[in-house]
């Protein structure tokens, strides 16, 4: 095996007002042909940044201040920028993360390949084609006569990846720097782009540069794996080694945070610690502010407010909305109904959806035409039990956040009713401001980025809901409260003083959950809370919301698209799929035995961690 | 794409019958019309006689409709203070007035895209920036002071191109233009400039501004990395990206240009519909006012329906979307 790629002590510096930033520090990288090299490491970890002073588009003012890289014989370090150029696309190529902006959107996938081609060999336009046409086959494309006059938007995701990967390869380059190539996919999808990874690789040949921050892709198809941690190498070798006996206590903790998806842990441990809390920020605190006053504070108003909740059984709501659709009654005799049958008792169930459709229009209107609508959701029932994890599983597009939104009351329902702790929700447009529920229900969003006003201090964003709902007016103990609810999620108190922008992701994440605590929920909806995280982190968000959960008994809707976090959060899963509904299961019967073949081939198509496993 | 022209046709007919509203709203608000009409002397028989005959003694409702009637069968009425019909007089200024917009437009954008492209490119670099500064002060100094500064370099100072009027022109049919004489190449030389100024700063501004936004896209990196010549990377791959913001706004202002020429035309004497609707505000003149208007807004209607259709050409997603739907 020939080394294509040879790595020594490269070290790469950006300027900053503040003196130098170290973003690589000496890392050693050697690929081989035929290999795929995966390079894993957290946000900051700098593995893009290797990726971009290999292919010479480093970032400015970002430079290489010591090292080598060698290709092929070559030190890339030496070449001037017009030589680096001819290199790049012939010898060394890349493929980007996310297929939606990776394609030149007003150009055709055959203009967009034969001017790839024609750029590194001296062809005709329909000899170019020819090797277009073939190299499309390859990567999996079919009807590739009538497709690649297309433009990228009339392709799905996986396909737009596959065609990426064509661009990339159409020069036959030496050297592909992958980087996170499968992350913005869903898992079904993931899988083959892997594969045709793998397949390319060994077929062609080539030097594979896989850069991804998920574990679970660095085991299913990586052949060595270097472990970086802020711009250091930590750890380097074959991926079976490295996995499965791990050496350094950074990559024992990175694994130990990988959700897993064969067994439900009670909690994540040896957890990577890295949110350093100076001195300044532990002492200060707000008199008499405690994660405990914090939690007796909530768990007084709800001993409250479950006491003063109407008590309606599910049985007889259901029977309403039956009543009302078939029989057309008025709305007076259903309400009688029940009130008859308050008395009779039944399971709890804090959210039960029957039936529950959304329709988007989209578009203007036509003037003659009748509305065609897209059907997000669809013929939705289930039933949510008090006190429950319910895990809410699907591909991208399956209606997942859509479901949640109706709940909230951000998207009207098109049919179907929504009944919390046993009333009718009124669709989200004429539900009232006011409206107990819309303290009831609080939501935890994806993005901890963008769900957090960087114009308000965190002191003010926490305090809001409290003031909002009314559940507190004096100032002290407002004040109070919001530092009391940072320290029960984990956070310093003097937190309270910053600006959202001053926080990490995780750090945001908890702001958002406290947020959302202080108002006193029963029901909590988090949509995908952890996705945007490191898994570091995402373990130390799922042990907090656990501990949440427990603690105050709260029902929480988890949406997931990760299977392994489903598995460790919920008590019960709901599996959808292109707005429908297509499995409820109890967790552990639903990971043990899935019923439906869409579930079944979910669970095959995640990544799996064989070598953790082994390792116990 | 039929039916979307069609549904655009209709909501411009709705513009058309606001503006003719508003122009119909000028005869009643701006004066008596009869009283600029006749002189002293005229009794008042004579005026109600007159008044009569125009038909302004009934009811409004019955004159706007005869109004908006006789604009659509092109019937424009006669100028109060020269007594010529309405379109003849207009008829005969449009062509200069659209000469001048469509040179200083050209203008704008042979000089505007290609400093903008720069600028993007070489930032902070020195001529880079040397143009920035000297288009600020094209878009910071109001037209008629640019219009005299060049008055006074290239046509006092220097002598080297006429100042006022459009010099010789050519009739073809109804239409005069400067386009096939030299002395009219000349003549309009220097109002096209002074009008394209303002659109030529902000085209470049846009271009740069869309250029820097686009550069930072995943394609053009992904372009980059894949070794295509930067010639084509930043006209094939990234200014073509550029076009629907840029066309967008380039439209909308190709109307002001036309709309507002009225400064340029009157530093330099053009004859243009500028400076007849200059004339005619001072003699309160106001049939020719309000088919100005009406024109006018006719104009901006019709040019952003081009604009509309510019997008299906430029972008693929709206081709196929207005395909679909």
């Amino acid at each position: 095996m020939s080394t294509v790629l040879n790595i020594t002590n490269l070290s790469v510096k950006f300027p900053t007002r503040f003196g130098e930033f170290t973003a690589l520090d000496k890392v050693d990288l050697e690929v081989n042909a035929g290999e795929i090299h995966g390079l894993v490491g957290e946000s900051g970890a700098g593995k893009s940044t290797v990726g971009a002073a290999i292919i010479g588009l480093l970032q400015s003012p970002g430079y290489i201040s010591d090292g080598q890289i060698n290709f092929m014989g070559k030190d890339l370090t030496q070449l001037d920028q017009d030589s680096y150029h001819e290199l790049r696309g012939q010898h060394i190529s890349m493929i980007f993360q996310d297929p939606q902006t990776s394609l030149n959107p007003l150009l055709t996938i055959s203009a967009q390949l034969i001017e790839t081609i024609r750029q590194h060999a001296d062809i005709s336009i329909a000899q170019a084609r020819e090797r277009a046409i073939a190299l499309l086959q390859e990567t999996g494309i079919h009807d590739v006569e009538n497709r690649m006059d297309e433009y990228p938007h009339q392709f799905s995701g996986g396909m737009r990846q596959r065609v990426v990967i064509a661009l990339a390869l159409c020069t036959d380059p030496e050297l592909i720097i992958a980087d996170e190539p499968t992350t913005a996919l869903d898992v079904s999808v993931q899988k083959q782009i892997l594969a045709l990874i793998r397949t390319l690789c060994t077929e062609r040949n080539i030097g594979i540069i896989l850069i991804t921050h998920d574990i679970g892709v660095i085991n299913e198809v990586t052949d060595q794996v270097t472990v970086l941690r802020s711009g250091r190498v930590i750890e380097t070798g074959l991926t079976a080694e490295v996995l499965g006996t791990p050496a350094d206590e950074y990559t024992k903790a990175l694994m130990a945070a990988v959700p897993r998806l064969d067994k439900r842990l009670e909690r994540f441990r040896n957890i990577v610690k890295d949110d350093v809390l100076s001195a300044e920020d532990t002492s200060w605190k707000v008199a008499g502010a405690s994660a405990q006053f914090a939690s007796d504070w909530l768990l007084a108003e709800q001993a409250e407010s479950s006491r003063q909740t109407p008590q309606t059984t599910l049985e007889a709501t259901k029977q309403q909305s039956t009543q009302l659709s078939i029989e057309q009654s008025t709305q007076d005799s259903s309400i009688e109904l029940s009130k008859k049958s308050t008395l009779q008792t039944a399971p709890q169930a804090i959210l039960s959806v029957v039936d529950l459709a959304v329709t988007f229009h989209s578009g203007q209107p036509g003037w003659f035409r009748k509305k065609a609508g897209f059907k997000a959701l669809s013929g939705i029932s289930f039933d949510m039990q008090q006190g429950q994890v319910l895990g809410v599983v699907g591909e991208s597009g399956s209606g997942k956040s859509t479901l949640a939104k109706a709940i909230v009351g951000l998207v009207d329902p098109s049919a179907g009713d929504i009944f919390f702790r046993g009333e009718a929700l009124p669709p989200g447009s004429v539900r009232a401001r006011s409206h107990q529920t819309r303290r009831q229900i609080q939501m935890v969003f994806q993005d901890p980025y963008s769900s957090l006003n960087n114009r308000r201090t965190v002191e003010d964003i926490i305090a809001e809901p409290i003031r909002f709902y009314d559940l507190a007016n004096d100032k002290q103990l407002i004040r109070k409260l919001v530092a009391s609810v940072l320290e029960l999620v984990e956070m310093p108190q003097r937190a309270m003083l910053k600006y959202p922008h001053q926080f990490s992701g995780g750090q945001r994440q908890r702001i958002a959950v406290a947020r959302a605590l202080v108002a006193r929920p029963d029901f909590l909806i988090c949509d995908e809370p952890t996705s945007a995280l490191d898994v570091s982190i995402q373990a130390q968000m799922l042990n907090l919301l656990k501990d949440l959960q427990q603690t105050f008994g709260l029902s929480i809707m988890f949406i997931s698209h990760n299977l392994a976090v489903i598995r460790q959060m919920a008590d019960s899963v709901v599996v959808l799929k292109n707005g429908r509904l297509v499995e409820v299961a109890e967790t552990e019967q639903f990971f043990n035995a899935p019923a439906d073949p869409y579930s079944q081939m979910l669970l095959r198509e995640t990544p799996s961690l064989s070598l953790l496993q082994a390792n116990g | 794409m039929l039916s979307f022209i069609f549904r655009r046709l209709m909501q411009s007919v709705f513009v058309m019958l606001a503006v003719s509203l508003i122009a119909f709203s000028l005869f009643r608000f701006v004066g008596d019309p009869v009283a600029q009409m006749v002189g002293q002397e005229t009794s008042i028989e004579d005026q109600e006689n007159l008044r009569e005959r125009l038909g302004l003694n009934d009811p409004l409702t019955t004159q706007y409709l005869r109004f908006v009637g006789n604009l659509a069968k092109g019937e424009f009425g006669y100028s109060y203070r020269t007594r010529q019909p309405v379109s003849e007089m207009i008829l005969s200024r449009m062509p200069a007035t659209l000469e001048l917009g469509f040179v200083s437009l050209i203008i704008s954008l042979l000089v505007g895209i290609p400093a903008g492209i720069y600028t993007a490119l070489k930032r902070g670099g020195i001529l880079a920036n040397a143009i920035l500064v000297t288009t600020l002060v094209g878009i910071s100094v109001p037209t008629f002071v640019i219009g005299i500064f060049l008055i006074y370099v290239f046509g006092v100072e220097l002598g080297w191109l006429p100042t006022f009027g459009r010099g010789e022109t050519v009739q073809i049919g109804w239409w005069q233009t400067s386009f096939l004489t030299w002395e009219g190449w000349k003549s309009l030389l220097l109002p096209a400039i002074t009008l394209g100024v303002y659109q030529l700063t902000l085209t470049m501004r846009l271009v740069r501004a869309e250029m820097q936004d686009v550069l930072k896209t995943d394609f053009v990196k992904f372009a980059t990395a894949r070794g295509i010549n930067y010639r084509s990377l930043y006209f094939n791959h990234a200014f073509r990206n550029t076009l629907v913001p840029v066309v967008t706004i380039i439209g909308l202002q190709l109307g002001g240009i036309i709309a507002f020429s009225i400064v340029t035309e009157s530093v330099f004497q053009w004859p243009g519909m500028g400076l007849l609707f200059l004339d005619s505000i001072r003699y309160v003149d106001i049939p020719v006012m309000s088919v100005y208007l009406v024109l006018i807004a006719m104009m901006f209607v019709i040019i952003n329906l081009l604009v509309d259709l510019l997008y299906f050409a430029i972008d693929p997603r709206v081709r196929l979307k207005g395909a679909h739907g």
